[in-house]
């Protein structure tokens, strides 16, 4: 009797994962939505334990692939899809779908002891593109700029780039670090520096500086009058529906984007 | 039974050798695969000549020269600081330290080639940096000098522990005829027993060479990451383990930009191969000659 208890459990053991199966998202993408995805698929797991999800980064450009492949069910991505990868995706059968998950600001920041509290787009481009090289001329101490910048391949380069520099080329002279972190902390310790990071990113160690007149702020970035600033995005194919539609309805609800502000990111409503 | 022992551990030693080579050339045929598709965009001339690297730009650039001259500066920099160094502490412990002293030195510098390279990288960032800033009154930290400094400080134990060691094979006899025809301690160690040992001495420097040259962590987080030719030390620059580790993720699989970081993998891979060819040499001359 007692054998038969056992094979009977063991038989349900080994079939459980067989109910379960179906009951699995995988989503993949940009680096920068990656805590967003993180963070509410744990919760999500947690309220409905038969659900699986599996997230990876790899990169803006990676979740906009595997939505082409159909290899992933979410992509995540940091920019806009583009449409030569409309048009590919199309090809395949496949009509990626664009869920505005969150927003982002991008703040530019300089060293604490920086007096200049006020910069223009225009002054910024300069500034980047090395028409500008000395504190002075921006109305400052006379002290060299030291430029900071993300590495190329990284989002947030991307969105700083298009919104910001317009695509013109940054100064080879240039520092270009890997990390949102690491350009805060290092102009935390560089007197001349200047840079750009996510808002989620500031620390008290360094000043943000207002882009034309306007602050960056949960206000100014939702009525879109802070002007480096962009949304995240989760690609699907089609509208989503099912279990992929029961996710991106709980990232979208109340308690999902309150979960999407203590990740420093800015909610969508 | 024995003999079916002997032969299975024949086998199993013969199949991990055999995976081992099978990995390397698994890796060499990826590099190449991957790297070799960038001379159909750009030619091998405009590669390895030209200073644009602008990877994601429209239209982009693919030279890599600043990035080559990136690698060099940092590692020839590297060696001008640990070279002095890690010979000096060999010939202390080798020649002028009692045997207490040397019991206690030479774990301590070895403990230095254990401390993993992003505590090397950390202490670049948080330390070094600002500290340069003070001193030089520099605009940025984050240059090639202090790459310089921190590599050179983790090539000292190669440097140190494996020049040691030649010096330290070479026979009492030398030392005491150069004594007995009057030569102090001075003479001695530079005239016969330095030059004596001269093998293993240029056998470290070339794998320290190997080895700041292929560090990433250290150089992503302290050489700021520029893609010029600096001008002097106090500019940033941008090696190409740097490149290829901080770009290679968020780039799409097959483009152009990721086949030139497989590119400059392969001149990597043929600067370090050419490197361990040289240190093969070196050490297999010093086998003959003993």
């Amino acid at each position: 009797m007692k054998k038969t208890i056992l094979v009977l459990a063991l038989l349900a053991l080994i079939a459980f994962p067989i109910f379960a199966k179906g009951q699995k998202i995988t989503i993949s993408g940009s680096t920068t939505v990656l805590p967003i995805a993180q963070a509410t698929a744990e919760i999500f797991m947690d309220k409905n334990p038969e659900i699986n999800i599996s997230v990876r980064g790899g990169g803006s450009s990676v979740g906009i692939a595997g939505i082409m492949a159909g290899t992933v069910d979410i992509g995540d991505a940091s920019r806009h899809i583009q449409t030569k990868e409309i048009v590919a995706a199309r090809e395949n059968g496949i009509n990626p779908y664009e869920n505005v998950v969150a927003n982002d600001g991008i703040a530019i920041v300089v060293h604490k002891n920086n007096p200049i509290k006020n910069l223009t787009i225009q002054q910024i481009k300069d500034i980047y593109t090395g028409k500008i090289s000395n504190w002075k001329e921006v109305g400052g101490p006379a002290m060299p700029i030291v430029v900071i910048s993300r590495d190329v391949s990284s989002g947030t380069f991307e969105v700083f780039n298009s919104l910001v520099l317009g695509g013109a080329q940054a100064i080879d002279g240039a520092l270009m670090l890997a990390s949102n972190n690491a350009v805060v902390s290092t102009i935390a310790s560089t007197p001349g520096a200047i840079g750009y990071a996510g808002l989620g990113y500031i620390t008290e160690n360094v000043n943000i500086v207002k882009v034309n007149n306007v602050m960056p702020s949960k206000r100014t970035i939702q009525d879109k009058t802070y002007p480096v600033a962009r949304t995240l995005h989760m690609y699907t194919n089609g509208a989503p529906k099912g279990l992929v539609k029961e996710y991106i309805d709980f990232i979208l609800s109340d308690e999902g984007q309150a979960i999407i502000e203590e990740q420093g990111f800015i909610s969508v409503k | 039974m024995n003999k079916f022992k002997e032969t299975m551990f024949k086998s199993i030693t013969y199949v991990a050798s055999l995976f081992t080579i099978l990995a390397l050339f698994g890796i060499i045929f990826s590099l190449f695969s991957e790297g070799i598709p960038i001379l159909k965009i750009i030619n091998f001339k405009d590669f390895l000549g030209s200073t644009a690297w602008h990877p994601t730009s429209n239209p982009p650039d693919f030279g890599i020269l600043a990035l080559i001259i990136g690698s060099l500066v940092v590692t020839v920099g590297a060696l001008v600081i640990s070279i002095p160094l890690g010979l000096g502490s060999a010939i202390y412990i080798s020649e002028i330290a009692g045997q207490r002293t040397k019991e206690i030195i030479k774990p301590i510098i070895e403990l230095l080639a254990g401390i993993p390279s992003v505590v090397y990288g950390l202490f670049g960032m948080a330390f070094l940096s600002p500290f340069l800033i003070k001193v030089f009154g520099i605009p940025t930290g984050l240059n090639a000098l202090s790459a310089s400094i921190i590599l050179g400080i983790m090539v000292v134990p190669i440097i140190s522990s494996m020049s040691e060691d030649a010096l330290s094979t070479v026979p009492k006899s030398l030392r005491e005829a150069s004594l007995a025809l009057g030569a102090n301690r001075w003479e001695t160690i530079m005239r016969v027993v330095l030059p004596a040992a001269r093998s293993g001495v240029l056998g470290s420097i070339i794998l320290g060479f190997g080895r700041a040259i292929g560090e990433t962590m250290v150089v992503i987080m302290v050489a700021g990451g520029a893609a010029q030719i600096p001008s002097s030390l106090f500019e940033p620059v941008r090696p190409m383990t740097a490149a290829i580790a901080s770009e290679m993720g968020e780039t799409a699989f097959g483009s152009p930009h990721f086949h030139a970081l497989f590119g400059i993998a392969v001149v990597l891979f043929f600067i370090t191969f050419i490197t361990n060819l040289i240190t093969e040499f070196v050490f297999r001359k010093k086998r003959n000659q003993t």
